[in-house]
C-alpha cells in the first residue's frame, strides 16, 4: 500500500486528473489576467504592449487608492461586526435561550438563506427619503428626531455604514451557528468547574469561554476576512458603488473599468493588486496560526 | 460499428443551420416605444414573408455594451441592435458589423425616408458617417406645470437669473421647484451640459472633443458651480441622488414638482392620461435660459436621436434588404400616428389625432436653429462614467467644482 502510495506514477494517475482542472480552470486565467496586465485595449479593438505603464499609473491613482482603503475598511469592519454579533448570538442561545433556542436560532438564519439582491431592495426602501419616508426616516419623524431624517443612501458617508449593516445583519446568523456548535462543545464539567470557582456572567465569558472558543473564533474570521474583501453583490444591489465613488471597493472597481470603461489591461492590473491584497491577509493569518500552534 | 461512424461523419460534415431572420437587439420592452413600432412591422412582413422571420431580444441598458462586446467577439452580433456608445460603434464599423447606412439607404432608394437633420446629429457622433437609424428624434428642454405658474405668478424664465427667481419664489412657498432623477445621473449633467452650450455657444462639446477647449476652463466651472448651488439649495427635494427616474417623471406629473428638465421621449407618459395626473393642456415647455455673458441663444436646442440602432451586415439574411425598404418607408408614418412619437423618419400624410404636447414638439423641432448633443455625447465610456458617477456627491456638495471638473479632465485625456 505504502510502496503504491509512494510510486510517483501513482500519485499522478490519483492527482492528475483534478489538477489539470484545477490548472485549466484557476491557474491559466490568473496567468493569462497577468499577461494582460502588460497589455492595454479591449477585445474589439484589439490588445497592444504597453509595458508597466499600467503599474505606474496604477501606483499614481487616487481612485485606485481610495478603493483599496475603502476594501480594508469594510472588510475590518463587517468581520468584526459579523463574529463579533455571531458570538453574542452563540452565547445568548447557549445561556439564556433553553427551550426557544431552535426557534430563534432559524429566524436569525434566515438572512443568511436570502437573496443579497433582495435584501439589498429591502434595505434602500428601508432607508429612503424619497418619494416617501422609508421605514427608518418615518420612525425617525415619528419619534420627532427630525434633524435627524437624512438620505441614508446618497450621502458617500451614511451608504457606507447602510451597506456595513446590511451585511453584519445579513451573515451574523451564519457565524451565530458556528460558534454555537464551537459553544456546545465546550464540557459542561469545565462551566460547572468555573461557576464552583465563582465565575459567572460576564467573568466567565471571558476568562473560561472565549478562550475556549479561540480556535472556532479564529476560523470564523478567516471565513469572513475572506468573504469580505472580495465583496461585490452587495455593494452593486444596494448603491451601485455610489454616490461617486463612495462605496466603490477593489472589486466593483476592477468591473468597472474592464467591462464597463472596455480598459480591460487596467482592469487586470486593478484586479492583479486585489489578489496580491488577498495573498498578504492569508500569509499573515497563516503566520499567526501557525505560531499560536507552535505556542500550544 | 462502421455505419454508426460513418452516419457520423456525415452529420458533422453537415453545415450548422444558422438563425435564420431578423433579430433586433433592444434595451425597450416589446410593446415600448420604437421597439413596438420595429415589432409591428417586422411581423408584418413575416406574414407575406415567411422565410424572414422577426426575433425580439432584451438587454438592459446598464449592460449594453457589455452584451455588444461579448456578441461581437463571438461573431453573432444580431441583425439589428442598440448601441449607446460611439467609440463602439466605430470599431465595430471597421469591423465590418456595422453598416455604412447612407451606403445602404441610397442602395435600396430610401434616402428620403430620413430627416436629414436627425442624418446631420448621428454623422457628427460617428465621424461623418451614419453608422446608426435615428428611431427617435428628440428635444429637450424645460417641461414645467402652467397652472404652478399662473397660481404663483411667475413667468417663463428666459435668462438663467430669472429661473433662478422663480425658483427661489416657489421654495419659499414649499413647493418643490424642480424634478431630476439624480439616481440616473444623466439629468442633472444634462443642467451643467445646457449652461456650457449657453456659455460657450452651442458648439461647446465639439471644442472639448477635439482638444480645443479644456473642461477645466473658467466658463464650466461656472457651469457647474452653478448647477451644484441648486443643489445645495435643496430646489430639488430630499434626496435628489436617490430619486429614480419614474419617480421623478411622477414628481412632475403628480404636480409635485414646477419644472422637469427632460427630453421629448417623456411624451409618451405625457400623453398617458392614466400617469398624467395634471393634464397636458397644463404642461409647457421652454428652452434653457441664456447665461449672462454667454455666446449661445435661445434658437440653440438640445437634440439627440436617443439610443441609435446600427445593423450588422456580416452573415445577414438575403431577405434583409426586402425587410428593410418595408420596414423603413412606413416607420415614421406608424410611429407618430400609433404613439404620438416623432422620429428621424419623414412621415408621409397627416395622421389624425396628433396630441397636442406632440405638435408642440414638432413645432420646436422645426424652428431649432443650431442644435448640439448632450453634455457627453462625445465623450469616451470611462469619461462618462465619470461625468455621471461624481455628479452625485458634487449636487450634495460633498465634491468641489474644481475637483469634479479636474477628474473628468483626467478621464477625458
Amino acid at each position: 500500500m505504502e510502496r503504491t502510495l509512494r510510486d510517483w506514477r501513482a500519485i499522478a494517475i490519483f492527482v492528475g486528473p483534478a489538477l489539470l482542472l484545477y490548472a485549466a480552470v484557476l491557474l491559466v486565467p490568473i496567468l493569462w489576467s497577468f499577461g494582460y496586465t502588460f497589455t492595454e485595449g479591449s477585445v474589439i479593438s484589439g490588445f497592444k504592449a504597453v509595458g508597466l505603464s499600467n503599474y505606474v499609473r496604477l501606483v499614481q491613482d487616487p481612485v485606485f487608492w481610495q478603493a483599496t482603503w475603502l476594501s480594508v475598511k469594510y472588510a475590518v469592519l463587517v468581520s468584526a461586526g459579523q463574529v463579533a454579533f455571531g458570538l453574542l448570538l452563540a452565547l445568548m442561545y447557549t445561556f439564556y435561550l433553553k427551550r426557544a433556542s431552535v426557534l430563534i436560532r432559524t429566524l436569525l438564519f434566515l438572512p443568511v438563506v436570502l437573496p443579497t439582491v433582495a435584501v439589498a431592495q429591502m434595505f434602500i426602501k428601508f432607508f429612503a427619503i424619497t418619494p416617501q419616508y422609508g421605514f427608518v426616516n418615518a420612525a425617525l419623524q415619528a419619534m420627532h428626531l427630525d434633524g435627524l431624517v437624512q438620505a441614508w443612501l446618497g450621502q458617500g458617508s451614511s451608504a457606507f455604514w447602510v451597506l456595513v449593516l446590511m451585511d453584519i445583519w445579513k451573515s451574523m446568523g451564519f457565524y451565530a451557528v458556528l460558534l454555537y456548535t464551537g459553544l456546545v462543545e465546550i464540557p459542561e464539567e469545565t462551566l460547572e468547574a468555573a461557576r464552583l470557582d465563582g465565575a459567572s456572567g460576564w467573568r466567565l465569558t471571558r476568562f473560561v469561554v472565549v478562550p475556549l472558543l479561540s480556535p472556532v473564533i479564529l476560523t470564523s474570521l478567516i471565513f469572513s476576512l475572506n468573504g469580505t474583501l472580495k465583496v461585490f453583490d452587495s455593494v452593486l444591489a444596494l448603491t451601485g458603488g455610489g454616490p461617486g465613488n463612495a462605496t466603490t471597493p477593489l472589486t466593483l472597481l476592477m468591473y468597472k473599468t474592464a467591462f464597463n470603461y472596455s480598459e480591460y489591461g487596467y482592469g487586470s492590473t486593478i484586479a492583479f493588486a486585489l489578489t496580491a491584497l488577498c495573498l498578504i491577509v492569508s500569509l499573515l493569518i497563516i503566520r499567526r496560526s501557525r505560531t499560536a500552534g507552535e505556542e500550544a | 460499428m462502421n455505419r454508426t461512424l460513418f452516419l457520423s461523419a456525415l452529420l458533422l460534415a453537415l453545415p450548422v443551420a444558422q438563425a435564420t431572420g431578423i433579430t433586433f437587439l433592444s434595451v425597450q420592452n416589446q410593446d415600448q416605444g420604437y421597439t413596438k413600432i420595429v415589432s409591428e412591422l417586422g411581423a408584418e412582413y413575416q406574414k407575406t414573408h415567411p422565410s424572414v422571420p422577426y426575433h425580439y431580444q432584451n438587454v438592459p441598458q446598464t449592460q449594453l455594451a457589455q452584451k455588444l462586446q461579448l456578441l461581437s467577439a463571438g461573431g453573432s452580433l444580431p441583425t439589428l441592435y442598440n448601441i449607446d456608445q460611439p467609440t463602439l460603434l466605430q470599431q465595430l464599423y471597421k469591423g465590418g458589423q456595422a453598416a455604412d447606412l447612407e451606403a445602404t439607404f441610397k442602395r435600396l432608394g430610401l434616402t428620403n425616408t430620413l430627416n436629414p437633420a436627425a442624418v446631420a446629429l448621428i454623422k457628427r457622433q460617428n465621424g461623418g458617417k451614419l453608422l446608426a437609424l435615428p428611431l427617435e428624434l428628440n428635444i429637450e428642454g424645460f417641461w414645467y406645470n402652467k397652472k404652478i405658474f399662473t397660481d404663483n405668478n411667475l413667468k417663463v424664465p428666459t435668462t438663467w437669473a430669472q429661473l433662478l427667481a422663480d425658483a427661489d419664489a416657489l421654495n419659499k412657498k414649499g413647493i418643490q421647484p424642480f424634478a431630476a432623477s439624480g439616481d440616473q445621473k444623466w439629468p442633472l449633467t444634462r443642467l451643467i451640459g445646457g449652461y456650457v452650450a449657453r456659455k460657450y455657444g452651442s458648439d461647446a462639446m465639439d471644442r472639448v472633443a477635439t482638444g480645443t477647449l479644456k473642461v477645466t476652463d473658467p466658463g464650466f466651472l461656472e457651469a457647474v458651480t452653478a448647477v451644484q448651488a441648486l443643489g445645495t439649495k435643496g430646489y430639488f427635494g430630499k434626496g435628489v441622488t436617490t430619486l429614480d427616474y419614474d419617480g421623478a417623471v411622477n414628481q412632475f406629473l403628480q404636480g409635485k414638482a414646477a419644472m422637469f428638465y427632460m427630453g421629448s421621449w417623456e411624451l409618451r407618459d405625457f400623453n398617458d392620461a392614466a400617469k398624467n395626473k395634471i393634464g397636458t393642456q397644463n404642461i409647457g415647455l421652454f428652452n434653457f435660459p441664456a447665461v449672462a455673458g454667454g455666446k449661445g441663444t435661445l434658437n440653440d436646442w438640445s437634440i439627440n436621436a436617443g439610443l441609435v440602432t446600427a445593423i450588422n451586415p456580416k452573415d445577414a439574411d438575403a431577405g434583409l434588404d426586402g425587410w428593410m425598404k418595408y420596414v423603413f418607408a412606413r416607420y415614421g408614418t406608424r410611429a407618430l400616428s400609433e404613439l404620438g412619437m416623432i422620429t428621424g423618419f419623414k412621415v408621409t400624410g397627416t395622421p389624425r389625432n396628433v396630441p397636442a404636447l406632440t405638435t408642440l414638439t414638432q413645432q420646436r423641432l422645426s424652428g431649432v436653429k443650431n442644435g448640439y448633443l448632450w453634455f457627453e455625447g462625445q465623450f469616451s465610456p470611462k469619461a462618462t462614467a465619470v461625468a455621471g458617477d461624481n455628479v452625485q456627491p458634487l449636487i450634495t456638495g460633498d465634491m468641489t467644482p474644481q475637483a469634479y471638473l479636474s477628474q473628468l479632465q483626467d478621464a477625458l485625456k
